[in-house]
């Protein structure tokens, strides 16, 4: 069966992937072990044309499956970094002032008096445009992912400009007309919830909760990461992560951090992780000497 | 109730609408999006499809319990008895130790589809009972009763130590597994039973019982042991959050004076016309915060979480300053410095306070007359004073007079009652007469407590 990946906006495109299995192969070949809820989630979002975002605490992978996606169907990647203060002209586009300026001092040097008309074409045109991270993913013509990444730092009024641009795929500028994309990207939205996006944004989305995977999960990532590290070590490593997510932490150890400590565990050549190896290295997984400290009394380290 | 259409799209339709009666608001596009979602996916896979209407419907964390659990009543894993049972049941009685051994071996194992398996076959086979005469339903206490695998916690321990010693990381890592697995059966063994029962009676009927409210809206009076564990971990998001939006609520307000030496830079790029302005940020106000909190056992779960809270919200203010009373009172400020892991400080509490004078039972007219003789400087005009409690005195004296005082020197001053305004007044409650000298505040669940923190801090 053919199937065409139709969007809000009307774009038809043939789709990315074939199936939810599709999915989960083919991010495996790129390096990332997704599970069936996010496979599916991924699939759907391809298949409904609809942003997906991914929310869930620092360390788990989201910005990775992004990265995954687009290694596994061959689009370029595009991202937009948000921050406190991200404003229109480093989202969206900006005209190049510094330039136009030149140009216009060029043009009086020329002729002395050059008519407006004309004068507005040359400066207000497609040479001046710089573009940003969404007006790029707009006009490229290849498949692309559009990683917005960390979408809770930026403020509430960026929001709004993502809700035009991720629901209709167009951006207006004023000068220039409208730009259609061509071809949709596939979007990716993440965030730490260090605040409620707005409801608005979260309805347009497809919604994927990333949390800490099961035991089995994570110790095929270590694997996959760090296979130096062998399969009775890696077991290990995960389960005295976990033993530590389940204290009250400030900041329990995420993904990252588990590989990091295996990567740390072998590069000090330790093939068991016992009460000295996890003393001396407890740093690597706990970031606060509190966390630290309560880590050391409740399993014991001392 | 409208009439719904038949088959699939009904069930979506009902399930939706179970989905809002919970408390999870959900829209009509995503409705929509759900829809377009069944057709979509693979619906012979049932985690597929439960992914994809999660992926829809489900865009907050919070609501993630909720919606599993009417996911299950409304596409039940299987229909009737599960087929290994039957043979499990031609044999004459039940051999629960049998049953036993079997989950022994497969929580050492950690297979989880087996476990689920055998779940369902417990249920089946241990979970009935008469409720009155030719009346049966499912109970899971009854299974995890007779299968009481907090039993076979020693021997699992010692199987999966495999003769390391006792007492050290390895038993608590191992104890942490065992643990984890354990839970899991015991959730698999709900899920069958609310299955089991749905089937027999009205699913819209189980689909209300079933469900727990939601971290941020249980009552702190109410809280059982276990939602206080979950609240606790809330408490550095949630600080998080609230700082989050306080510094939103800043940046929004007016901007500060300008800032020449940036803006003339700025100007340079565009031949010296200033084409924007810079300005410095204003200097947020951080009031003083003095807490006066009632930790005796009727309300010590609210204050502890207040506690850990405004703790964890330290840099938002310039110093708070925490007393705790019983019916003395002292000052716990100590307990909550920098870097203090706010669980650990709440149990030290009261070990290390002096809150207990005569008999253990909240006296406010002596902790409020304490708190004014040892502290006489501790409120001043710059604080926020903030008393937390619910005012019950045992029909002691309220020491209006003291408080009124208080209040009169503080610059603000609130007191958060975690009983129900109805409450207020009523037997030895002075809730009423104390809110004719202070503003009293409802403050029953975290979602109320946030709201007024955010309240409390002006920008």
């Amino acid at each position: 069966m053919w199937w065409a990946a139709v969007g809000d906006d009307g774009l038809v495109q043939s789709p990315l992937f074939g199936s939810a299995d599709d999915v989960g192969e083919r991010l495996r070949e790129a390096g990332y072990l997704a599970d069936a809820a996010t496979a599916t989630t991924v699939f759907l979002a391809d298949r409904l044309g609809k942003p997906l975002l991914v929310e869930g605490p620092a360390g788990v992978g989201k910005t990775e499956l992004a990265k995954a996606v687009a290694a596994a169907t061959g689009s370029g990647l595009v991202r937009l970094q948000c921050y406190e203060g991200i404003d229109e002209p480093r989202a969206l586009y900006e005209w190049d002032y510094r330039k136009q300026l030149l140009r216009l001092q060029v043009d009086r040097g020329l002729d002395g008096a050059a008519d407006w008309e004309t004068e507005r074409g040359h400066i207000f045109s497609e040479e001046f445009l710089l573009a940003r991270p969404l007006l790029a993913a707009i006009r490229r013509t290849e498949p692309t992912v559009l990683l917005v990444d960390e979408t809770d730092k930026a403020d509430v009024e960026v929001e709004g400009l993502l809700l035009e641009v991720l629901s209709d795929f167009q951006v207006t500028v004023p000068e220039l007309g409208t730009v259609v994309a061509s071809r949709r990207p596939f979007v990716v939205l993440t965030s730490n919830a260090t605040r409620e996006l707005t409801e608005a944004l979260k309805r347009r989305c497809l919604y994927l909760h990333l949390d800490y995977p099961d035991a089995v999960r994570e110790r095929a990532i270590v694997l996959e990461r760090v296979p130096e590290v062998g399969e009775a070590l890696a077991e290990q490593v995960v389960r005295t992560v976990r033993a530590l997510r389940a204290l009250e932490l400030k900041k329990a150890p995420s993904i990252a951090e588990t590989i990091d400590w295996a990567r740390t565990l072998v590069a000090l050549g330790l093939d068991t992780l016992d009460t000295e190896a996890v003393r001396t290295t407890l740093g690597v997984v706990l970031k606060h000497a509190s966390d630290a400290a309560r880590a050391t009394a409740e399993l014991r380290l001392n | 109730m409208a009439t719904s259409a038949p088959g699939l799209l009904g069930t979506v339709e009902g399930f939706v609408a179970a989905l809002r009666q919970a408390g999870v608001p959900v829209g009509t596009s995503e409705v929509i999006d759900a829809t377009r979602v069944v057709g979509a996916v693979d619906l012979l896979d049932r985690d597929q499809l439960r992914a994809g209407l999660a992926a829809t419907l489900v865009k907050r964390p919070a609501h993630r319990p909720a919606f599993d659990t009417l996911f299950d009543l409304w596409w039940p894993v299987a229909v009737g008895e599960p087929v290994e049972s039957e043979a499990d049941q031609e044999r004459a009685g039940v051999d629960v130790d049998a049953l036993r051994d079997e989950l022994r071996h497969l929580l050492l194992t950690g297979d989880d589809e087996a476990l689920r398996r055998f779940a369902r076959r417990a249920v089946a086979l241990l979970g009935r009972a008469e409720t009155q005469p030719g009346r049966q339903s499912w109970f899971a206490y009854r299974v995890l009763r007779s299968l009481s695998a907090d039993t076979l916690v020693a021997s699992l321990l010692d199987a999966l130590l495999a003769g390391e010693p006792r007492g050290g990381l390895a038993e608590q890592v191992a104890r942490q597994a065992v643990r984890e697995r354990i839970s899991a059966m015991q959730a698999y063994v709900e899920r069958e039973v609310r299955r089991r029962v749905a089937e027999e009676r009205d699913r819209d009927q189980v689909a209300r019982t079933a469900l727990r409210p939601l971290v941020d809206e249980v009552d702190f009076l109410r809280a059982q042991r276990e939602d206080l564990t979950a609240m606790r971990r809330t408490v550095h998001p949630l600080a998080r959050r609230l700082a989050a939006r306080l510094a939103a609520r800043r940046r929004l307000g007016r901007a500060g004076r300008l800032d020449v030496r940036r803006t003339v830079r700025a100007s340079l790029g565009s031949g010296g016309v200033p084409l924007v302005t810079h300005h410095r940020p204003r200097r947020p106000h951080r009031p003083e915060l003095v807490v006066l909190c009632d930790v005796s056992g009727s309300v010590a779960g609210f204050a502890h979480f207040t506690l850990m809270l405004t703790a964890a919200l330290r840099e938002q203010f310039t110093r708070v300053r925490a007393f705790a009373f019983v019916d003395t009172c002292d000052e716990v400020t100590r307990l909550f410095g920098a870097g203090a892991d706010l669980a650990d400080s709440v149990a030290r509490l009261s070990r290390d306070a002096d809150l207990v004078w005569y008999d253990g039972h909240s006296d406010y007219g002596h902790a409020f007359e304490v708190f004014t003789d040892r502290w006489p400087d501790a409120v001043g005009p710059k604080t926020s004073l903030l008393v937390l409690g619910d005012g019950r005195t045992n029909y002691r004296d309220p020491g209006l007079p003291l408080l009124e005082a208080l209040v009169r020197r503080s610059r603000h001053a609130y007191w958060l009652n975690p009983e129900p305004q109805r409450q207020w007044g009523s037997g030895d409650s002075a809730a009423d007469r104390y809110g004719e000298v202070v503003e009293m505040v409802e403050c029953r669940t975290i979602a109320q407590l946030a709201e007024f923190v955010t309240r409390l801090l002006p920008v």
